[in-house]
């Protein structure tokens, strides 16, 4: 049974959550938790004589994709009409791309590579969200269904992939280095809810293709194609065969549920949109979009091992989140010590942050505090029990990290005069050193006295240790 | 126009020309049904301080959005609809000191060239009101003819503006694609029509053209062009201009009564100084099919949103699936020509016929374009009659679809090609109008309508129909 490998595709549809506006018109893109119907217009629930006008940076926005997944950009596209009666469409129709044969993306090919293994991307383009439909009670239960149109118009970006994926495990992994890409180059915020939808299709040799729909998260994109693949094994083994269909993956009962045949597949009847131009991309407009990207997940992989010296392995953890990343690169700035920084981040700042269950972009903890403190760490001004409780509440309330010590560490004695005043002052105050021998907390006195003749620019906790160091030596030469 | 300088004088006070106006629609509305909706309380407007417009009285078609006016487009699928925005030609109008006096009648959704087709019935040519008043614009044409109002904005998409002003003896222009702003107008083919003026002389469908042309943001297929004042263009004197006389427009099935009325206009513009000649474009006999398919694919789909769910007719949505809804609402709600040019429209995009006929469509469209820029290197403009026939009577060919189709053979391939056209009264043939077109290069307006005014001068026909309140 486990020769059965499965060859999977993903259709995946991410909301371009960096845009103000919508994809058409000029409502708020910031649809989320607000009373139905009220973020809407005449050309978003499509009134009669309302008319499109093509968002310039959800065009910018996608040429960053494109770009970001290495794909050819079209220098001449279009917009068509996708033409299908359902509900939560206002037009009943809705503006996207032409999929099929003749048909011009915004941008063709390119790839992502999951882990040495390569996932060639077939198509990248644009079009519109439907609305939302909300069913009083249950789909089942319910009498009648509500429509929402705040999300109507909202700018999708549909990514396909080639069908290079060959396992449910791989198809979320692929999900996740493209989350963590789109999220990079700033056009996407995955935490939002329903942000990034997918469609699978899946098929073992012998079989039909099977598209399933409505995948809302990574988690289900797994499950999904796991019980599907689970689902068809069983089919060929038992002889029954798959067919080619649509099914609906129900994330409550955890089962894909057959939709449709293929043999009646619609027909979309598309056409180009007469009331968008069709679109010249520029080389202003490639560079403008190039201008605005950000030094990308792999290339900055690459700058940490080869300019910092970190292990790839480190530098994976260290990109797999951009925030993450960039608080790193922020710290480095600060403190330099590159390796160091990586490793305490990783052992110290993470454990921390997943304990106290705050996200690296919730943390309120500045870049240039936690460097201080983790200099401070290092030059032994501080334990790391007590860096670790102070780093607490600088993430949890953004307080200031307080070394005892308070004047800046540019100000600090130089250790060879903080060497001559605790001799002065051993041989000033002999009957006080004799009583340090004998007795350890005596020898806080004499740490008074230095700190103070040092004007308060010595760290007490290091003058303790010299001091000591210096009972020691004195008994060592009695021996 | 001597309406303008009554008013602005103050020989005509503005309350006292709304008033007669009000009294011109009370009494020829019976007869004529120029109007769907007659804006309650016009004539009661009041203007600060007299722009553009001057406060004449300006009729709109029904398929132009105003906010909180009834808009029906003549269907019953969008009775009491109430557009929540204004036009931008709407607004253009307003600003300008226009005084909208209401919605006029037109066939069901802008897809016929009688008026008959409207959910509201037939409007009457104000000449005899037996026969039809052209169309679609057929209410703002017959109104505009009747002095119920001096101004008027139709749209045209394969003839719609200059075949009723042709069959009432208006003027009508037809605007090059992108002068004007299609935000508000309900689609019918967007890449086909255009909002355009229709008057009773040439001085007011450029008074009009100024108030609504020009660059709007919310319209991408509009054209960011320098404004411009067309009541300059208005210049006495053709010396110099070329002209040249369509033979394909002057083909087949032209009524022998229509083309000798074009032949004498011809005279006058070579008395005028102008050079005419013939000149043939063959590609134009292949526009009427190329129409009629790209006008009914871009139908079936901008009529889809038509679901009686968010606006317009809606039925007790008890016990309905939403698709049987849907079916219902469209059975009920559409009249036959417009479930024709659907159905036909669905069937022309439809996979397996998009290539042989939707493809092949675009195909003609970009020759006919080509067919013209090469003519308009040789003339300043073409000349042909714009409708073939003379206004038919009401019920003569409603029963016959193709035959009706025939009657845009000589509207339609400007459409096709986005140019400027303006129809003008060039004659009278037993008591009918009959209208010549003047076709000018892409923004050439300005060009057309100083045409238009030296043979309005020349002709001065002094057109009255019978059933008027205009003094002329």
């Amino acid at each position: 049974m486990s020769e059965l490998k499965p060859i999977i595709g993903l259709e995946v549809h991410c909301q371009l959550t960096n845009l103000r506006s919508k994809l058409f018109c000029s409502c708020s893109a910031d649809y989320r938790g607000k009373p139905p119907n009220t973020n809407i217009c005449p050309v978003c629930i499509g009134e009669p004589g309302s008319l499109p006008v093509l968002n310039r940076e959800a065009l910018i926005s996608v040429l960053k994709v494109a770009i970001a997944l290495k794909a050819d950009i079209s220098r001449f596209t279009y917009f068509s009409r996708k033409n299908y009666f359902y509900p939560d469409l206002p037009k009943n129709f809705q503006i996207s791309q032409y999929d099929g044969a003749g048909g011009i993306p915004i941008a063709r090919g390119g790839s992502i590579d999951i882990g040495g293994r390569i996932v060639r991307i077939r198509r990248i383009q644009l079009e519109e969200d439907p609305g939302r439909i909300v069913y009083e009670g249950t789909i089942t239960s319910s009498t009648g269904l509500l429509m929402d149109y705040n999300r109507s118009g909202i700018a999708l970006v549909e990514i396909v992939t080639e069908p290079d994926i060959t396992s449910p495990r791989e198809a979320r992994v692929f999900l996740e280095k493209l989350r963590s890409l789109l999220e990079y180059i700033g056009v996407f915020d995955g935490s939002l809810e329903g942000a990034m939808r997918c469609d699978a299709n899946i098929s073992i040799p012998g079989g039909g293709r099977v598209e399933i729909k409505n995948i809302s998260s990574f988690h289900d994109v797994e499950k999904a194609l796991s019980f599907e693949l689970a689902r068809q094994k069983q089919r060929m083994v038992r002889g029954l065969g798959v067919i080619r269909e649509t099914r609906h993956w129900d994330p409550r009962r955890r089962i894909t549920v057959s939709l449709r045949v293929k043999e009646e597949e619609q027909d979309y009847r598309y056409f180009p949109e007469p009331d968008l131009p069709p679109i010249i991309v520029t080389d202003a407009l490639i560079e403008e979009a190039e201008r605005s990207m950000p030094i990308l997940p792999y290339e900055k992989i690459d700058l940490y091992v080869s300019k910092y010296g970190l292990s790839r392995g480190l530098a994976e953890i260290l990109v797999s989140s951009k925030d993450l990343s960039e608080l790193y690169d922020k710290i480095v700035e600060c403190y330099g010590k590159p390796g160091r920084v990586a490793s305490w981040l990783i052992e110290d700042l993470l454990p921390l942050l997943d304990k106290l269950g705050v996200g690296v972009k919730d943390s309120k903890a500045k870049p240039e505090d936690i460097a201080y403190l983790l200099k401070s760490i290092d030059e032994g001004l501080i334990d790391r029990s007590r860096a670790l409780s102070m780093l607490r509440s600088m993430v949890l309330e953004g307080s200031r990290p307080v070394i005892v010590f308070e004047h800046s560490l540019e100000s600090r004695i130089s250790l060879v005069e903080l060497d001559r005043i605790i001799s002065e002052v051993v041989e000033a105050e002999g009957k006080a050193f004799q009583d340090a021998i004998r007795n350890p907390k005596a020898l806080n006195y004499l740490v008074g006295l230095v700190v103070k003749r040092c004007g308060g620019r010595a760290d007490p906790r290091e003058v303790y240790k010299l001091l000591s160091k210096k009972v020691r030596e004195y008994r060592r030469s009695r021996r | 126009m001597k309406l303008i300088q009554e008013i602005e004088s103050g020989s005509l006070p503005l309350d006292e020309y709304l008033a007669r106006k009000a009294e011109a629609i009370a009494k020829l509305e019976p007869i004529l049904n120029s109007f769907i909706t007659v804006v309650k309380g016009f004539e009661k407007s009041r203007i600060e301080r007299l722009g553009l417009l001057k406060g004449l009285t300006v009729a709109i078609k029904d398929n132009i959005c105003m906010e909180g006016i009834e808009t029906t487009c003549g269907s019953l699928i969008l009775r009491g609809y109430k557009p929540s925005y204004d036009a931008t030609v709407v607004e253009r109008i307003k600003k300008n000191s226009g005084v909208i006096t209401g919605k006029t009648n037109m066939d069901e959704f802008a897809m016929g060239s009688t008026t008959e087709w409207s959910a509201f019935g037939p409007t009457r040519n104000p000449w005899d009101p037996c026969r039809v008043p052209g169309g679609s614009s057929g209410g703002s044409a017959a109104a505009v003819a009747s002095g119920e109002s001096d101004l008027a904005l139709g749209s045209d998409t394969g003839g719609s503006i200059r075949c009723p002003a042709s069959f009432c003896g208006v003027v009508g222009l037809k605007p090059t694609y992108g002068l004007v702003s299609r935000y508000g107008l309900i689609a019918y083919a967007n890449s086909l029509e255009q909002i355009g003026p229709i008057a009773r002389d040439v001085y007011g469908c450029a008074l009009l053209l100024t108030a609504i042309a020009g660059y709007d943001p919310r319209d991408s297929t509009s054209i960011d062009r320098s404004y411009t004042d067309y009541r300059y263009a208005l210049i006495e004197g053709l010396e110099g201009f070329r002209l040249g006389v369509v033979r394909e427009l002057l083909g087949e099935g032209v009524d022998q009564r229509v083309s000798s009325c074009i032949e004498e206009s011809i005279y006058r513009f070579e008395s005028l100084g102008a050079t005419v000649e013939e000149v043939s474009i063959p590609s134009i006999s292949f526009a009427l099919p190329a129409y009629y398919i790209i006008a009914m694919a871009e139908a079936s789909s901008n009529l889809a949103r038509y679901d009686g769910v968010r606006y317009g007719m809606s039925l007790s949505a008890r016990d309905y699936d939403w698709s049987r809804y849907y079916e219902d609402v469209r059975s009920r709600g559409f009249g036959l020509e417009v479930k024709r040019r659907i159905i036909l429209g669905a069937y022309v995009l439809s996979a397996g016929y998009y290539d042989r006929y939707y493809i092949k469509a675009l195909k003609v469209r970009t020759l006919i374009k080509k067919g013209f820029m090469e003519v308009f290197k040789r003339f300043d403009a073409l000349i042909g009659p714009s409708m073939p026939i003379l206004p038919f009577r009401i019920g003569e060919k409603i029963e016959d679809p193709l035959e009706l189709y025939m009657c845009d053979i000589d509207t339609v391939p400007v459409n096709l090609a986005g140019l400027p056209a303006i129809s003008i009264p060039c004659g009278l043939v037993d008591d009918l109008p009959v209208g010549l077109q003047i076709i000018g290069s892409y923004f050439c307006e300005d060009t057309i309508l100083r045409i238009a005014y030296n043979l309005e001068a020349a002709l001065d026909l002094r057109l009255k129909p019978v059933f008027s309140e205009v003094c002329v």
